[in-house]
């Protein structure tokens, strides 16, 4: 008997493996399993059989069932998945065709620059302060305790717009009226750094532009030393140019700031190069800025902005910033 | 200013590598720009005396020279230069001598014939700029002497020192030695000249009178004889040169000498000339007329000071140029020295009105030592002993000085200015050597500023000197900690927004400058009246924009020249305008501006509807427009709660022609501030609906002339609270739809908050927007 359905199973096995398709496995699903099958044909024959020969038969039975189940099951994952193949392999791509470069638009690199320092300075509990770029005198000579006839600011450093008195408006020579802007608006004390477009009566160059940028920072608390400015000049170079620079301070001469410097930096072993002015607001500063100096001491340090940005990524030209040359615009 | 280590030491024995005192005068403040070393280049130099010339047999260029380099024979040199003589003196870099430029002599052929040598101009050696002739030495050299020897050159150090304006102390070499002294701690000292004095006292030989006392605050004269014009010693030339001059004569020569040296200036007349031998200061009058040693007749006015003899004639411009009629000549006998002190802003405006500035009037400008003038008169004749007699006594006037006032200086502040622990003998201690006087009080410190520091008149002054002295290098950092939270403000967070937002829809960013060239804003279509710059360096640069259009059109164009099209850009930047009404400054504004080059006013509509979103913007209209220098019926113009805000569309095709850009350009002009100022940015959770929804499409045949906001609006109108979304999907011109019509598909999703809509209710929608639609835009329902 079990002879008999070993050899049904060992033909159905044959079919089974022989069968093309899904569709044709499904057909031979029905005769294998299905209501005329050898297998439902002799369940049904089962109940004129002896007890012990109907169990026996009907164990036969069932295993030759399930054996076919499990034959048509593989069988049909293996054309599924053959049908999955063929499907997959007819939808092939080639997605270099779509890498054709676009894309995000292009930050400015002065932007970059502009913004890398905001939010280093805000890092460092420092707020943005921006004021106008036409300027008037006060703010941007008279306030900074220039005093009238300083050479900064004839005609030849500055240039003047036509508004109002003759000289009494022009384009700010540096970020420094913000400076007097902040003392007018707010109350110390004032951590804050005021980044900004300048302009000077310089004819373009590859070092030299009419229109530039400056960032400079101003403190102004009880009791804030030189050693704050040294310190506070060192901690924002480890912090822009990394851990193993250093900064220096030199006795210079700005008229808006005692005690002035210059301040240098460099990498261990590297020359000393110099990137801003800084010192102690000057008395009479803080005085036109409506503070009490006796009160108030702050320090001011600046520099500008371009340089940074020609640095980094070492353009020799300033003009090329402002030449607006796509091939210029897209590379950073 | 430039000095030299040798001359420094004449004052203070200065010690150490050339590098650590450079890097001492830099601590200083006296940024060292350059250090040469001098006399370095001329080791195997001699001079070599030119015994005959002839031509070289096969070359033009080059002859042939036989020179004696001291041994008495004749040495063979093939040389390209031409403008010697026999008998004449020259260098010869011998065979092993290293040029400046690194090259080595060796004795070598030149088309067949041997050069055993160099014979040097002037540059080669690193003496002159001369380059075209070999350099010709004085008629009394003598050929084997190493040139060094033979010039007097001794080997020294150079200083190019860059000097701030606050210290005209150190324009002069004893200013740099003082400073440096107390850096080194070692001893600084000026040597009293000496001169012996015969004949008269100068107050019987000449008067002087200061008429303005607000020009001139000190005119001191003496008087020499006996004085014969001839070069200087080469050892005084030598270091005049070194130092920026050019030797002219003794007496020019000393004279520079003891500015370099002092920091005073001085002017020689021939007294003879001068009438009445009386000198009067004054103002010029306007119109007053003098000729100036360089023969130029010079209109002066009365800002200008002069010096006038006693007929109450100019001559001489005060600190900035002698008159020619007093000049000293070979027939002089009896020479007026004047020394003075001027008034620095008087010196500074007439120096600058007549374009004569010189190494006097800087000296002058920025204010000199009025007490070293007795010893620079001195010095002045002892240089040029012993020829010269001098006249005791001198003529000594007063006008107006500053007033010094002594200072007081707490050194309670000293140390909370510096964030130091100075006490009062340490700060003592720092001022003494730079010739601050300094006594000692309860608390504080009274200072006496020296006559030679005219900038220091207030305690931080004198905080500043305490700290250049005592070193900025040797105060402790410290970091103050902010007491204020670091943001940006809300504008500034918002323009970072704008900026990223337009970087994700693929622009790029320009920054051109904000400068225009007359005309550039009329070209743009926009109005002429422009902030002028009154100073412009080029008339390119003469107007400041009142727009960004114009600069970033230029700047397509300028990449269309390269072609470079299709581009994406836009700038946010400041643009300036006459105000409306009067106030302090121009109107100045930050605007947005977007230019997309080619067919893109979709895409400029995008990059607005992305902005929207980004600033979360509720509600905006585009209404159609025509401003100034957009294309008439392709513009809208952008309004937010009734307020414009900016515009968006094409840019007029006669603008791009006027800029020379050929693309289509669609652009956005936004005001940022005024964008900005409209509250934005936060949105409310609204609760949505849970129950289902359903969508009606409606396509309506309308009009070319009205927009699909319009009837968008209407149906939003009728589906009033059931509308959960509703969107424009499809435009569609051509038959079916008849001619100067389109049709405008919508889809309208309806849903309740409460419950599931019946098919009635969307019906009644349905129907109700129809009719809305068609009646209000003649329009028709297409099926």
């Amino acid at each position: 008997m079990n002879q008999e359905y070993d050899l049904h199973l060992k033909e159905a096995k044959g079919e089974i493996e022989d069968s093309a398709d899904l569709e044709s496995l499904k057909k031979l699903e029905v005769e294998l399993l299905g209501k005329k099958s050898v297998t439902t044909q002799a369940k049904r024959s089962l109940g004129n059989l002896e007890p012990e020969e109907r169990r026996e038969l009907g164990s036969v039975l069932n295993e030759t069932r399930t054996k076919l189940e499990e034959m048509l099951l593989v069988k049909r994952k293996e054309l599924e998945s053959e049908l999955m193949r063929e499907q997959l392999e007819s939808e092939r791509l080639d997605l270099t065709e779509f890498d054709r470069g676009h894309r995000l638009g292009h930050r400015h690199v002065v932007t970059q620059t502009w913004e890398r320092l905001e939010d280093l300075f805000i890092g460092m509990g420092y707020t943005v302060s921006e004021g106008p770029e036409i300027e008037d005198e006060w703010h941007n000579f008279g306030a900074l305790n220039f005093p009238l006839g300083h050479p900064a600011r004839d005609m030849y450093d500055t240039l003047y717009v036509d508004y109002g008195e003759p000289m009494s408006t022009l384009l700010r020579t540096h970020t420094s009226p913000v400076q007097i802007r902040v003392m007018e608006e707010e109350e110390p004390p004032i951590y804050s750094i005021m980044p900004g477009r300048v302009f000077r009566s310089d004819t373009a160059d590859a070092t030299h532009m009419p229109v530039f940028h400056q960032i400079e920072a101003l403190v102004i608390d009880k009791g804030i030393t030189f050693g704050d400015l040294a310190g506070t000049i060192e901690t924002f170079t480890t912090a822009y140019f990394g851990k193993d620079f250093e900064s220096r301070l030199r006795p210079s001469y700005f008229p808006f700031t005692e005690p002035s410097a210059e301040f240098d930096i460099r990498h261990p072993g590297g020359k000393w190069l110099e990137l801003g002015g800084c010192g102690m607001v000057h008395p009479e500063v803080l005085k036109a800025g409506g503070l009490d100096p006796e009160e108030w001491q702050g320090f001011a340090f600046g520099f500008g902005l371009d340089r940074l940005a020609l640095m980094r990524h070492e353009i020799d030209d300033l003009r090329e910033l402002f030449r607006n040359d796509y091939r210029f615009l897209t590379q950073f | 200013m430039k000095v030299l280590l040798s001359w420094l030491r004449e004052f203070a024995p200065v010690e150490g590598e050339t590098t650590v005192i450079g890097e001492q005068l830099s601590e200083l403040g006296l940024a060292v720009e350059n250090i040469t070393q001098i006399g370095e280049h001329l080791e195997g130099v001699v001079v070599a005396k030119v015994l005959n010339l002839r031509p070289h047999p096969d070359a033009d260029r080059i002859q042939i020279v036989e020179v004696d380099s001291g041994d008495g024979q004749p040495l063979q040199i093939c040389c390209g230069a031409f403008n010697m003589s026999p008998g004449d003196f020259v260098p010869l870099a011998t065979i092993g001598t290293t040029m400046p430029n690194g090259m080595e002599i060796s004795r070598r052929k030149l088309r067949g014939e041997w050069s055993n040598g160099m014979l040097c101009s002037g540059a080669e050696i690193e003496l002159g700029d001369d380059h075209d002739g070999i350099l010709i030495l004085g008629d009394g050299s003598k050929q084997g002497t190493p040139l060094a020897e033979s010039l007097g050159i001794e080997s020294d150090v150079l200083f190019d020192l860059e000097v701030n304006p606050n210290r005209p102390d150190a324009m002069s070499v004893i200013g740099v030695a003082r400073d440096l002294a107390a850096y080194q701690k070692i001893p600084f000292r000026i040597p009293e000249p000496k001169v012996s004095e015969k004949g008269k006292d100068v107050s019987e030989i000449l008067k002087a009178e200061i008429i303005s006392p607000d020009l001139c605050g000190r005119f001191v004269a003496r008087v020499f004889e006996g004085v014969s014009i001839q070069d200087s010693p080469q050892w005084l030339q030598n270091r005049i040169t070194a130092l920026g001059m050019r030797p002219v004569n003794n007496v020019v020569d000393v004279s520079n000498y003891v500015m370099l040296e002092l920091g005073q200036p001085s002017h020689t007349f021939d007294l003879e000339s001068v009438a009445n031998s009386e000198f009067k200061v004054r103002w010029a009058i306007e119109g007053e007329e003098i000729v100036t040693l360089d023969g130029v007749t010079r209109k002066l006015t009365s800002e200008d000071g002069i010096v006038a003899d006693g007929s109450n004639t100019p001559i001489g411009i005060a600190g900035v140029m002698g008159g020619n009629s007093t000049e000293i000549s070979r027939e002089t006998s009896t020479v007026a020295l004047e020394m003075a002190w001027w008034t620095p802003s008087a010196i500074a405006k007439t120096s600058r009105r007549l374009g004569l500035r010189s190494e006097a009037s800087a000296r002058f400008e920025r204010g000199t030592d009025p007490e070293i003038i007795e010893t620079a008169m001195k010095r002045f004749c002892e240089l040029l002993e012993p020829e010269v007699s001098l006249h005791p006594g001198l003529v000594d006037e007063q006008g107006d000085m500053p007033t010094r006032e002594k200072i007081k200086v707490r050194v309670s502040r000293v140390n909370s200015i510096l964030g130091t622990d100075l006490d009062k003998k340490e700060i003592l201690e720092i001022l003494d050597p730079i010739g601050f006087k300094a006594k000692a009080g309860k608390e504080d410190i009274e200072v006496t500023v020296p006559s030679f520091r005219p900038d220091t008149s207030l305690e931080i002054d004198v905080i500043e000197e305490i700290a250049r002295i005592f070193g900025y290098e040797k105060i402790k950092k410290t970091v103050p900690k902010s007491k204020t939270f670091g943001a940006l403000t809300a504008k500034q967070s918002d323009r970072r927004l704008i900026r990223s937002t337009l970087m994700g829809s693929g622009l790029d960013e320009a920054m051109p400058v904000p400068f225009l060239a007359p005309g550039e804003l009329e070209n743009a279509g926009l109005a002429a009246d422009g902030i002028k710059v009154a100073n412009p360096l080029v008339a390119e640069e003469s107007v400041m924009r009142s727009s960004l259009r114009p600069g970033l059109l230029k700047t397509l164009a300028y990449n269309e020249s390269h072609r470079l099209t299709g581009l994406r850009l836009f700038e946010i930047g400041h643009v300036y305008s006459h105000p409306q009404q009067s106030q302090p400054l121009p109107d100045e504004r930050e605007h947005l501006v977007s230019l997309l080059a080619g067919n893109q006013v979709k895409e400029i509509v995008e990059v607005w509807s992305a902005l929207v979103d980004a600033l979360a913007l509720d509600d905006y209209d585009l209404i159609a427009d025509s401003p100034p220098g957009f294309h008439p019926t392709r513009t809208s113009r952008i309004e937010i709660k009734g307020k414009t805000v900016g515009f968006l569309g094409e840019i007029a095709p006669s603008v791009l022609a006027l800029f020379e850009v050929s693309e289509r350009v669609a652009c956005l002009e936004i005001d940022v501030d005024e964008l900005l100022s409209i509250p934005h940015g936060r949105s409310y959770y609204k609760p949505f609906s849970r129950y289902p929804s359903s969508d009606i499409d409606l396509a309506f045949e309308v009009d070319e002339d009205i927009s699909s906001s319009e009837v968008k609006k209407c149906l939003e109108e009728k589906a009033g609270e059931l509308l959960a979304d509703i969107n424009l999907f499809d435009v569609f011109r051509g038959a079916p739809v008849s001619e100067g019509r389109r049709s405008l598909a919508f889809k309208l999703r309806l849903q309740a908050d409460d419950r599931t809509l019946t098919d009635a209710e969307v019906a009644k929608v349905h129907g109700e927007c129809i009719e809305a639609v068609e009646k209000r835009f003649s329009a028709k329902l297409r099926s």
